[in-house]
């Protein structure tokens, strides 16, 4: 039995790395005050939370009083939607989005849907590109908030945000952008994007899980979804999660640290990886855009096999990946990122994503180049939809 | 890694009577390619008793290994017995299905169904809707 053991699914989470986990262990124990107290020991963890924020909003672009600590990507993006849409109701009833956002967005949009709201879902097109044009034609008088993301999640395109930024301040609308996959991935500059709101989580950029921040620029009324203290400016109820904070502020400085050289290396197993898999995979083809994707991002469709035993088969082999097939959920609907982007619901159910990051190595890809094609071929046999001359 | 038991893994990893049989009696196949699962079960019935079954599926792991074990439950029984390998039977000779993925075992039974029907239409008697009549 094979013991190597690859994990390529770092969209959807990333190890805490040793220095942040670190940074963080003294202010379960030592360093435990709460920041509201008054004494010496709760000055320090005051301190590490307002370090903290410097960092976070250093790598944005932004000041420190722009940055609201949070619970992670879930809450940051429902705290922007529902909080824009409950301070400027009275100044319209209309949100423009994408359909191929995260659920934590598509479900606070549905929600307010019901609260007499209409939503705008912008189609894609085959690579998973939202068109500015087409956010421009979407604006009615009564637009009140742009939420597009930043890179998807699933097929990591990288969206037009900088152009859509700029259309969203030209009619005087909130902008705000899920950047859960982008930080330490692509550079974010809130100014040069034109970003009013954004979203970011830990987890996803070698942090801890549990913790997120929401940056809301300097002016912008958003209503505040957590009451019951004064913390976060009044805006975000809650002792702080000191540990976390820290951790978020560390793996955020290491995530813009050398972002270029890393990604670049990153970029180049990413493409071998591609390359390898289509050029040895019949009837296989890539999710996504070909340029204008992250770094670390590989989706390809399989034809004729389902994307949950594919998934088992990997983990037989010690590889962790993930899957556009729903299969795993309780409902059967394929990816409706993929379904989105033209992609027939028979194909999307043989989407394998495969997510890089730091620790992977040239062997890991070769690994995964030496064992992926036996796997879809070993399922190809055992399926009826096979035609027989790819077999 | 999806909480599927060791006996769910053996049969996805290591199926049995995975294939087609060339000029089967019967060829049962149910599901639908859009929603992810489609399963094909041929059967060999020799003297009213399937003597041979093979499958092909195109879904999850647990399609994969309730297809493999239905084969193996009816070969060596009469169709009226092999009508009666019921999914939550599949299941349990898997020593259980996750619960959302109870419905691939009962694309099983199904595709059984199925290929039963198939057989016996081709040999000039009426499909069972509900399964063999008292008598039959
Ligand atoms: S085949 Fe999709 S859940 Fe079983």
């Amino acid at each position: 039995m094979v013991t190597r053991q690859v994990y390529l699914d770092h969209a959807a989470t990333t190890p805490t790395h040793p220095e942040v986990v670190d940074a963080m262990l003294p202010f379960f124990s030592e360093k435990f005050g709460n920041p509201s107290s008054l004494y010496s020991r709760a000055r320090e963890a005051r301190k590490a939370v307002e370090e903290a924020r410097i960092k976070v909003a250093t790598a944005l672009g932004a000041s420190p009083e722009e940055i609201y600590f949070t619970s992670g990507g879930t809450e940051s993006d429902n705290w922007a939607i529902k909080g824009i849409a409950a301070a400027h109701r009275k100044k319209g009833n209309h949100i423009i989005t994408s359909s191929i956002e995260h659920h934590a967005v598509i479900d606070p949009c549905r929600h307010l849907e019901k609260q007499g709201f209409s939503v705008t879902y912008l189609p894609v097109d085959e690579y998973g590109r939202v068109d500015p044009a087409a956010v421009a034609a979407a604006i009615t008088p009564e637009t009140i908030l742009i939420s597009v993301m930043t890179a998807n999640n699933e097929i990591g395109t990288i969206q037009p945000i900088a152009e859509i930024g700029k259309i969203a301040r030209e009619h005087d609308i909130f902008f705000h952008t899920d950047a859960v996959q982008a930080i330490g991935a692509i550079p974010i500059d809130v100014d040069a994007l034109s970003v009013d709101l954004l979203s970011l989580s830990a987890h996803k950029f070698y942090g801890p899980k549990g913790i997120g921040a929401l940056y809301i620029r300097k002016g912008t009324r958003a209503e505040t979804l957590m009451h019951g203290g004064g913390q976060e400016r009044r805006r975000r109820a809650g002792t702080e999660n000191v540990p976390g904070i820290v951790g978020l502020g560390e793996a955020i400085e290491h995530a813009v640290t050398d972002l270029e050289g890393r990604t670049r290396r990153i970029a180049a197993m990413r493409d071998r990886l591609i390359a390898g898999i289509l050029d040895t995979i019949p009837k296989s083809r890539l999710n996504g855009h070909p340029t204008q994707r992250l770094a670390n991002n590989v989706n390809i469709a399989f034809r004729y096999v389902e994307g949950e035993s594919i998934l088992l088969m990997l983990d037989y082999f010690g590889i962790a990946a993930s899957t556009g097939s729903a299969c795993t959920s309780a409902t059967l609907d394929p990816s409706h990122v993929l379904l989105a982007c033209g992609l027939p619901a028979e194909h999307a159910h043989g989407s394998l994503r495969l997510t890089l990051g730091e620790e992977n190595t040239e062997e890991d890809i070769d690994y995964v180049l030496e064992v992926l094609p036996g796997i879809i071929e070993r399922l190809r046999s055992m399926s009826p939809l096979t035609p027989t001359d790819t077999r | 890694m999806t909480g599927y038991s060791d006996r769910v893994m053996d049969h996805f990893m290591n199926p049995r009577n995975m294939g087609e049989i060339a000029d089967a009696d019967g060829v049962g196949e149910v599901g639908n390619p859009a929603c992810g699962d489609i399963m094909k079960i041929c059967i060999r019935v020799e003297g009213g008793r399937i003597t041979d079954a093979k499958f092909k599926t195109f879904g999850c792991g647990a399609a994969i290994a309730s297809s493999s074990m239905a084969t193996e439950m009816i070969v060596g029984k009469t169709l009226k017995e092999a009508w009666g390998v019921t999914n939550r039977a599949v299941a349990e000779a898997l020593e259980g299905l996750p619960p959302q993925k109870l419905h691939c075992s009962v694309l099983a039974e199904e595709c059984i169904h199925a290929a039963i029907n198939d057989c016996r239409t081709k040999n000039g008697l009426p499909a069972w809707a509900e399964g063999p009549e008292a008598g039959e």
